[in-house]
């Protein structure tokens, strides 16, 4: 790892395009189980097949659909109250993915912020921000989450920023060393000598030259987001009804455990599946955009 | 040697000092200790006579003191549902979490070690791919969704070990299945990673030359030099560890911090989740501590400024 280190960078463009042309085969198993989740979750209203949220006790736990006293119309079975499966799950990934999402949009732009500033200005900007970053990953995430729900009443917002504010500290790690190194190069000692303004020296110089380091740890982020968000639901501090996430659906689930799987299962295979997703995605753009960061 | 121990204890001071401070705004500014600890129905007089009594109407800087003064102490104060030192109650439960956090980190070593080294031997073979895929799907996989999968299938379609609770062994058996999983998928990656670089310098190619086995090749010459870098990954894995137990915990009611926690989280117990967010932080900073320490007993190679 260190031995690259002074060579060019890779991730030229000439670069990418080849990569491009020859994807490897887990890649293309991680974009399709990305589109299909994201397809889902933009299309939902026109797809879901029932209303997520009507509840018939007369139809409650009906398994699904190659299963002994399964409905053709409900493919995925219903839940306890009767709730159908497939509905559910399809408005869940609304929440789910969109929480993830947002959650790295915040964090992405809190850590890209505190490590270019850390990085680029150094010495007391530098020693503030990185004396929190310890203070922060010294505390695992979600016990820190665990105190500001304990405080703040829980809820799709609170939980995107609670999201946002623990995850940035990698970031701002990774992005602060890169920038030690990119602010000693040539361009942007030339680019101080012909007068040009730190801000923009930040933002057009040096801002560019992390990106890739900073959509690989987004990848990675958001798989981090998507699991926490789904243990937080579970554990009923997360998303709160009648707003629907998978880690809700699993919460309700585990009470059936014993008669009725497809209530836990089928939650934890969409969750598992969409990180499994990014996962995969996540470690092709690494290979191609920043070969340093793995072996 | 001293100078350096000396030093890292001194740089734990600040680290300490802001955890606490954070959660001291939290607490304090962001929330009202008061309306915490009474919920929503209390009169407006009981609310002034218990923020007079807490002193919560002195100016910010003098609660920050008191506040400052009572962590140095260990002093959180007493729990809102038990009525008891907060501190006092997190540390008796603290034996059941470390033992979970430490059994599952054990049990994805003796996994991850031979795994990642079985893959780097064959590198870009079958086996490789097998092990990656594998790591991999484990890693995607939410820990609590996994503890709810093998309670399915061992305890209720199976019927070989308890759903939940604690005591003996077999009880022990499937949290730490659950939680040492992503922690083994992580380490496999990374023996794997090292051990591939290991593999192709030149004096392993000489040992083999000189005709050794190659199971003492693998070992002796090679894993011998991954395993700092293992090691170190495994202790930063600590932290992530006990917050997945945290989670762990509540699937299978294992009576540890998590369950204390969570509880204490819905209940709005603050002075619980005050002292074991302080506990947790010192635990993870002081054996990032000891392990740089060892690790210099261990590779006199490593340079600790």
């Amino acid at each position: 790892m260190t031995e690259s280190i002074g060579l060019p960078r890779a991730g030229t463009p000439a670069r990418s395009r080849k990569a491009l042309r020859n994807i490897p085969f887990p890649a293309i198993v991680g974009m399709v189980l990305l589109i299909v989740p994201a397809f889902v979750a933009i299309f939902a209203p026109w797809i879901m097949p029932h209303d997520p949220a009507a509840i018939d006790p007369s139809r409650a736990l009906i398994p699904p659909l190659p299963f002994e006293g399964s409905d053709p119309a409900y493919l995925l079975g219903t839940d306890n109250l009767g709730r159908d499966m497939l509905s559910r799950l399809i408005d869940g990934s609304r929440i789910s993915l969109l929480v993830g999402v947002l959650g790295v949009v915040l964090a992405g732009t809190i850590g890209l912020a505190a490590g270019l500033l850390a990085g680029y200005y150094g010495r007391f900007v530098d020693a503030a921000i990185m004396r929190l970053v310890d203070a922060l990953l010294a505390i695992p995430g979600i016990l820190l989450i665990l105190v500001i729900l304990g405080v703040v009443k829980p809820g799709l917002t609170t939980l995107v920023v609670v999201l946002g504010l623990t995850n940035w500290v990698v970031y701002a790690r990774q992005i602060r060393a890169e920038v030690l190194e990119i602010r000693e190069r040539l361009f942007v000692e030339a680019a101080k000598n012909f007068g040009v303004s730190h801000t923009r020296i930040l933002l057009r110089h040096i801002t560019p030259n992390v990106m890739p380091t900073f959509i690989v740890l987004s990848t990675l982020s958001v798989a981090t987001i998507i699991i926490t968000e789904s243990s937080l639901s579970f554990l009923g501090l997360g998303v709160q009804p009648p707003d629907v996430s998978w880690g809700l659906m699993l919460t309700s689930g585990r009470d059936y455990i014993t008669n009725a799987w497809w209530l836990s299962t089928l939650p934890g295979l969409a969750i598992a599946g969409t990180v499994l997703g990014i996962l995969l995605l996540g470690d092709w753009l690494r290979d191609t955009l920043d070969p340093r960061l793995g072996v | 040697m001293g100078y350096y121990v000396g030093r890292r204890l001194l740089e734990v001071v600040p680290t300490l000092f802001l955890i606490v401070t954070i959660v001291f705004f939290l607490v304090y500014i962001v929330g009202d200790p008061v309306a915490l600890m009474l919920g929503e129905n209390a009169t407006p007089e009981r609310i002034a006579a218990i923020r007079d009594a807490m002193g919560l109407d002195d100016p910010l800087p003098v609660q920050y003191w008191h506040y400052i003064v009572s962590a140095v102490t260990g002093d959180f104060g007493d729990s809102y549902q038990y009525h008891e030192p907060a501190l006092a109650i997190v540390l008796e439960r603290l034996p059941a979490t470390l033992m979970l956090a430490v059994g599952s980190i054990v049990l994805a070593l003796v996994i991850a070690i031979p795994m990642g080294v079985w893959a780097a031997m064959h590198r870009g073979g079958a086996v490789d791919h097998l092990v990656s895929s594998i790591s991999v799907v484990a890693k995607a996989v939410p820990t609590f969704w996994l503890g709810i999968m093998l309670i399915m299938l061992f305890s209720v379609n199976l019927g070989w070990l308890p759903v939940s609770g604690s005591g003996t062994w077999a009880h022990l058996a499937l949290p730490m299945i659950t939680l040492g999983t992503g922690t083994a998928a992580e380490i496999t990656r990374l023996v794997r990673s090292s051990m591939v670089e290991i593999l192709g310098q030149d004096y392993i190619r000489t040992a083999y030359g000189k005709g050794l086995r190659e199971s003492f090749v693998v070992f002796k010459h090679g894993f011998s030099n991954a395993f700092i870098p293992v090691a170190s990954i495994t202790v930063l894995q600590f932290s992530a560890l006990l917050g997945g137990a945290l989670v762990t915990e509540s699937v299978f009611a294992w009576p540890g911090l998590g369950q204390l926690l969570v509880k204490a989280v819905t209940q709005r117990d603050m002075p619980i989740v005050q002292a074991a967010v302080f506990v947790v932080a010192v635990m993870v900073i002081g054996l990032s501590i000891l392990s740089d320490i060892s690790f210099k007993l261990v590779d006199r190679r490593i340079n600790l400024d």
